[in-house]
């Protein structure tokens, strides 16, 4: 590729034609401010409309700043990114800015982790001339079962667009009207509720302001626990441990496993499990209906839907509940790991204390928001009580601890409490993409053919690229594997599912880039993806770390198929850990 | 945003079907079928939208987006009677604001609204030709020049019923 010499602050540099000026800057270890512009280097994610004109810069020669973000390098160029008239540029477009955002930052949830609060911060600005005459455009707050979208904070950054039509290709949010009503909205400026939204909270996870936010469930938990008559039961999901710890200072990818439990103890839970308890038994339902499945199609039974798709991710169901309903008999009918908790919690962990199962409170710990929406469903209760009570991210859970003054980094570890709280390391890896079915893969080939895994590392099956295949050899018997992270991706996999062009056996799919540990619930990210994937190596670190590695080892699911679930795929276990899907390509209905 | 729940009948989704193949149902010619549809229905109800997003395989939102992103589209019928007042130049000079005003004031409906009985709209329009006539307003075919702001309850007495 053909190199150019430009000079950046004097120092002269040369890059690839078509870099920006922007990450020309940054290697040269200038931080030019940006807003708008947003990437996640290496996923194929990049915001980039151009639009805050925070980042512009002089370039020699030309009459207008230019946004650096989006504008390329040429040979030769002079370019100063902070000369005075830059800095009062961008001193001028960040009060102009602010004249039309609500200064509540007291009391706003991103506070303390606003990219506009820190470049106001950072840009010194101190008042904001001429507020006193200038309007300010008002929307109607929308609380959906997952997110708050408060528009009065959105500075039109369309990250949260470019999240749900490229990346997610879901389309629930546009840019609408012009000017100063300006704003990003569902069709119609609906409530989120009534439009296609999966929940995945992408675009919360992008959101540099206060406009887009989890619902709050953290005074649910804290008046369950205050309840003397309520016994609080909470399960934290594979990717809170390893993401928890960036929310107190933490270096990404550490691991918090112990001290997590610890915090949780001290916040006055009564008993402490692990979802990735429920995930190894999320194993034993798939990868028996994987198998089933698998062997039928061999046979030659039509009845078989192949390929089998991974149903743990409740932003995908959401998901091809909106767009493939026809093909809703193709994923598998294992409620998530979260559900299965719940129930099993409720049924066989409430009669052994011996109590009733409206007397236990069931709260998730989970990186996700679509698992909000998901715990709120009807066919997820028993009775009007549902299985899973509140579901809160892991930064409400941060935000939570810090709330008790729990010093949680300097907290002992502390093990999860028996029987739930015992996992294998298959269920730890659930919190990457492409773990889901590499446990699955762990537990089938040991059921399928008799023998033993040699290599419990199925490392062809991760990785970050969106849309990954690989074959595994079943002694003999070749399954293929499919895998996407992204809705964008799983789109493309669902389409050749329709056409019937499919070659796959099984496909993984997780609605979120990397899967859970990017998660819309996990602590923000701002544009780093090496976040993401130091999230990644910490989960394989913990498997590395586990004693057991393989689902069906785990002794705890060993005896809760012995004591009261009978096998794998029984009628109880049907009951308890299955569920249906709906069609949901409704109309959307006009409200008046 | 307020909408008008309508039920669409089947030619008028043969319509847009048809509108759509016409533009070899691009996504990129989204703004020439919405144009397509607005001359035929007069406006761009949601229900119009949400059959446009089917088949051109837009997201709904993003029509909408593109609806209320350019002001030559609507969302709201014409009256039966549709007022345009013209703010050309020599209009203007002569009144129409004040015209414009009664009118407001008199429908109680802004620019681009529709009373309640769908009876008339309110538009604006740059000159008409007919500057000798300043200011002008149009009810349908028919021309007013000259008009007062006095004028208006005549004017609008004409159409009561
Ligand atoms: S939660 Fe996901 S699907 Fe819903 S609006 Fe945000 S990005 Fe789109
Ligand atoms: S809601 Fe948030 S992400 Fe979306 S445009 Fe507004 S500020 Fe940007
Ligand atoms: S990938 Fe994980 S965090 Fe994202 S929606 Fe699915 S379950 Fe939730
Ligand atoms: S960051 Fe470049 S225009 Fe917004
Ligand atoms: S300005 Fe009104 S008719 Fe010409």
């Amino acid at each position: 590729m053909e190199t150019i010499k430009l000079t950046i602050d004097n120092k002269e540099i040369d890059v690839h034609r078509g870099t920006t000026i922007y990450k020309a800057a940054r290697e040269l270890g200038i931080d030019i401010p940006t807003l708008c512009y947003m990437e996640l280097h290496d996923m194929g994610i990049e915001n980039n409309p151009a639009g805050c004109r925070i980042c512009v810069a002089e370039v020699e020669g030309r009459r207008n700043l230019a946004p650096t973000c989006s504008t390329k390098c040429e040979p030769g160029m002079k370019v100063k990114t902070h000369s005075t008239r830059v800095l009062n540029a961008r001193r001028t477009v960040m009060e102009f800015i602010l004249s039309d955002h609500p200064k509540d930052c007291l009391v706003c949830s991103k506070s303390g982790n606003c990219e506009l609060q820190d470049m106001s911060h950072r840009l010194g600005i101190r008042e904001i001339p001429g507020q006193e005459f200038a309007a300010t455009s008002t929307y109607r707050k929308d609380t959906s079962p997952s997110i708050i979208r408060d528009l009065d904070k959105c500075i039109m950054c369309r990250r949260c667009e470019m999240m749900c039509n490229e990346v997610q290709t879901v389309g629930a949010l546009s840019a609408v009207n012009r000017g100063f009503m300006a704003t990003v909205a569902p069709a119609f400026e609906q409530n989120l509720e009534y439009s296609t939204c999966t929940y995945c909270g992408q675009c919360v996870s992008v959101c540099p302001t206060g406009a887009l936010t989890e619902v709050n469930h953290v005074p649910q938990v804290l008046r369950a626990l205050n309840d003397p008559t309520k016994t609080v039961v909470v399960q934290t999901a594979p990717a809170v441990r390893v993401a928890l710890g960036e929310e107190f200072g933490l270096a990404p990818g550490s691991i918090v496993t112990g001290k997590m439990t610890a915090a949780l103890r001290a916040l006055g839970f009564d008993y402490v499990f692990d979802t990735d308890f429920a995930a190894d038994l999320t194993i034993m339902e798939e990868g028996t209906e994987l198998l089933d499945r698998l062997t039928r199609h061999l046979k030659g039974d039509k009845t078989a839907r192949i390929p089998i798709l991974t149903s743990c991710c409740p932003g995908w169901v959401n998901f091809f509940e909106h767009y493939f309903p026809d093909l809703k008999d193709v994923p598998s009918t294992a409620k998530s790991p979260q559900q299965m908790f719940g129930a099993i919690a409720k049924s066989y962990f409430a009669d052994k204390i011996g109590i009733n199962r409206k007397d236990m409170v069931v709260v998730s710990i989970m990186p996700c928001l679509a698992k909000k929406y998901e715990c709120q469903r009807d066919e997820f209760s028993v009775d009007g009580n549902p299985d899973v009570d509140y579901s809160i991210s892991t930064r409400e859970l941060a935000n939570f601890i810090k709330q008790a003054n729990i010093d949680i980094k300097n907290l002992h570890d502390e093990e999860f409490d028996a029987p739930l709280g015992e996992s294998t390391g298959a269920g730890v890896i659930f919190g990457a993409t492409g773990g889901v079915i590499e446990a699955a893969c762990r537990t089938a080939y040991e059921v399928y053919t008799g023998k033993k895994l040699e290599r419990i590392d199925f490392t062809e099956l991760r990785g970050m690229e969106g849309v990954r295949s690989a074959t595994i050899d079943f002694n003999g018997l070749p399954v293929n594997i499919g895998i996407a992270h992204g809705l964008g991706n799983a789109r493309k996999l669902l389409d050749e599912v329709r056409s019937g062009k499919s070659q796959f056996h099984a496909i993984e799919v997780m609605a979120c880039p990397g899967g859970c540990i990017g998660g819309g619930g996990q602590p923000l990210h701002h544009g780093n993806s090496e976040i993401i994937k130091a999230r990644a190596a910490a989960i394989y670190a913990e498997d590395r770390k586990k004693p057991l590695r393989k689902s069906h080892e785990n002794p705890f699911i060993i005896k809760l198929y012995d004591e009261f679930l009978g096998k794998p795929g029984s009628e109880k276990a049907h009951h308890l850990l299955h569920t249906h899907y709906f069609d949901k390509k409704k109309k959307i209905i006009v409200k008046k | 945003m307020s909408s008008i729940k309508i039920e669409l009948r089947n030619e008028d989704v043969d319509f847009i079907k048809a509108t759509c193949s016409k533009f070899n149902s691009d996504p990129q010619e989204l703004i020439n079928v919405l144009h397509s549809c607005q001359e035929h229905f007069g406006y761009l109800p949601a229900e119009v939208q949400e059959v446009v997003s089917g088949h051109l395989n837009v997201p709904v939102a993003k029509v909408y987006g593109v609806v209320t992103f350019y002001s030559f589209f609507t969302m709201t019928p014409k009256g039966k009677h549709p007022i345009s007042i013209c703010m050309g130049t020599a209009c203007y000079v002569r009144g129409a604001e004040k015209v414009l005003e009664e009118f407001r004031k008199e429908l109680k409906i802004q620019v681009g609204g529709t009373t309640s009985d769908n009876k008339f709209s309110l538009s604006s329009l740059r000159c008409v030709g007919a500057c000798g006539l300043a200011p002008v307003v149009l009810v349908g075919d028919k021309t007013y020049g000259r008009v007062a702001p006095d004028d208006i309850k005549g004017i609008l007495k004409e159409y009561e019923k």
